[in-house]
C-alpha cells in the first residue's frame, strides 16, 4: 500500500495541502503530524486543505490529526478545508462533530 | 452455519492495518456492503490501536518514538482477536492482556483521552459505539482489556445523522 511522502505536503499561496493516505490509521499519523506542522511554523502559512482523493480508509486517529492542526492554526484566523470528501469520510465527519471546524469543499 | 476464527499478532502499530484487513476478509463471504465494511474495519482499528497503545503503551510508529524501538523498549504483549459469525451475526473480541482501564465508563466518553500528546481525539469507543450494533468492555487493571462487539449483517444500518 502507498504511504505518505513528504512530496504529498506542498504549500500554494497561503494554503498548506495535504494530500492523504489511502489508509489513515494511528500507524501514519505521525508523519503526517509532524510534516504539517513544520509548514505551519512558516508564517505564510494560514490555511490547511486536506485533500482525502485517496483516502478510502479514515478511524479516529483521522479526527486527531484534524483536531489538533485546527487548533494550531485557527487562533490566528487559519481554517481547515476538505476536498475530495466520500460518503463514509462525511459520515465520521458528522459523527465526530468535526462537520463545525472543517468546511468540506465540493470540488 | 457457525464460523469462527482467531487470530494473534504482536502489539505494534504495524499491524493495525492488518488487523482490519484480516476482519474485513473473514466477512467477505456475507458479501458486506461498503458501508457495513467501512463500519467493522473503523471499529477494529479504534480497539486494536486502543490496545497498543493504552494496553501495552507502545507508541513506537508515532514518529518521534522510533528512537525508544530502537533501544528495545517495546512491549511484547500481543492482542487476540476473536471472531464469530452466526447467521449474519458477526461478533468480535479484540482482546489484550495490557495495563488495563482504571475507570471504563470514563475511558467510553467522548473526546476522553489520557493520550492528548499523541493528538489522540478520544473518539475510539464513540466510533466503536456508533459504528456497531453492540458494545461492551470489560476491563481489570493490570490484567487487561476485552472489547466486545457484535454488527448485524446485511440488515442496511446506514445511519444517517443528517
Amino acid at each position: 500500500m502507498e504511504q505518505i511522502t513528504t512530496e504529498d505536503f506542498r504549500v500554494i499561496d497561503n494554503c498548506l495541502m495535504i494530500r492523504l493516505p489511502e489508509e489513515i490509521d494511528h500507524y501514519g499519523a505521525g508523519f503526517i503530524c509532524e510534516n504539517a506542522d513544520r509548514y505551519l511554523m512558516r508564517e505564510e502559512v494560514q490555511h490547511v486543505v486536506f485533500d482525502f482523493e485517496k483516502t478510502r480508509f479514515m478511524d479516529s486517529s483521522g479526527i486527531g490529526i484534524i483536531m489538533g492542526r485546527y487548533r494550531k492554526i485557527s487562533c490566528f484566523g487559519g481554517r481547515v478545508y476538505a476536498i475530495h470528501v466520500d460518503r463514509q469520510i462525511q459520515r465520521i465527519f458528522k459523527l465526530s462533530g468535526l462537520n463545525k471546524i472543517v468546511e468540506v469543499l465540493e470540488s | 452455519m457457525k464460523n469462527e476464527m482467531e487470530i494473534i499478532f504482536d502489539a505494534v502499530s504495524d499491524n493495525e492495518g492488518f488487523a482490519r484487513m484480516a476482519v474485513a476478509a473473514f466477512v467477505a463471504r456475507l458479501n458486506p456492503t461498503m458501508e457495513e465494511l467501512a463500519d467493522i474495519k473503523t471499529a477494529v482499528s479504534e480497539a486494536v490501536t486502543n490496545s497498543i497503545i493504552h494496553g501495552y503503551e507502545n507508541l513506537y510508529g508515532y514518529g518521534k518514538n522510533i528512537a525508544a524501538a530502537a533501544q528495545g523498549a517495546i512491549h511484547q504483549g500481543k492482542v487476540k482477536i476473536h471472531c464469530i459469525l452466526e447467521k449474519e451475526i458477526l461478533h468480535i473480541e479484540v482482546i489484550d492482556s495490557g495495563k488495563g482501564i482504571e475507570n471504563v465508563e470514563q475511558a467510553m466518553e467522548p473526546l476522553y483521552t489520557t493520550k492528548p500528546e499523541l493528538e489522540r481525539s478520544g473518539m475510539g469507543f464513540a466510533f466503536m459505539e456508533a459504528f456497531m450494533d453492540d458494545l461492551e468492555v470489560e476491563s481489570i487493571l493490570g490484567q487487561g482489556t476485552t472489547v466486545r462487539m457484535v454488527k448485524k449483517m446485511g440488515v442496511d444500518g446506514w445511519i444517517d445523522n443528517g
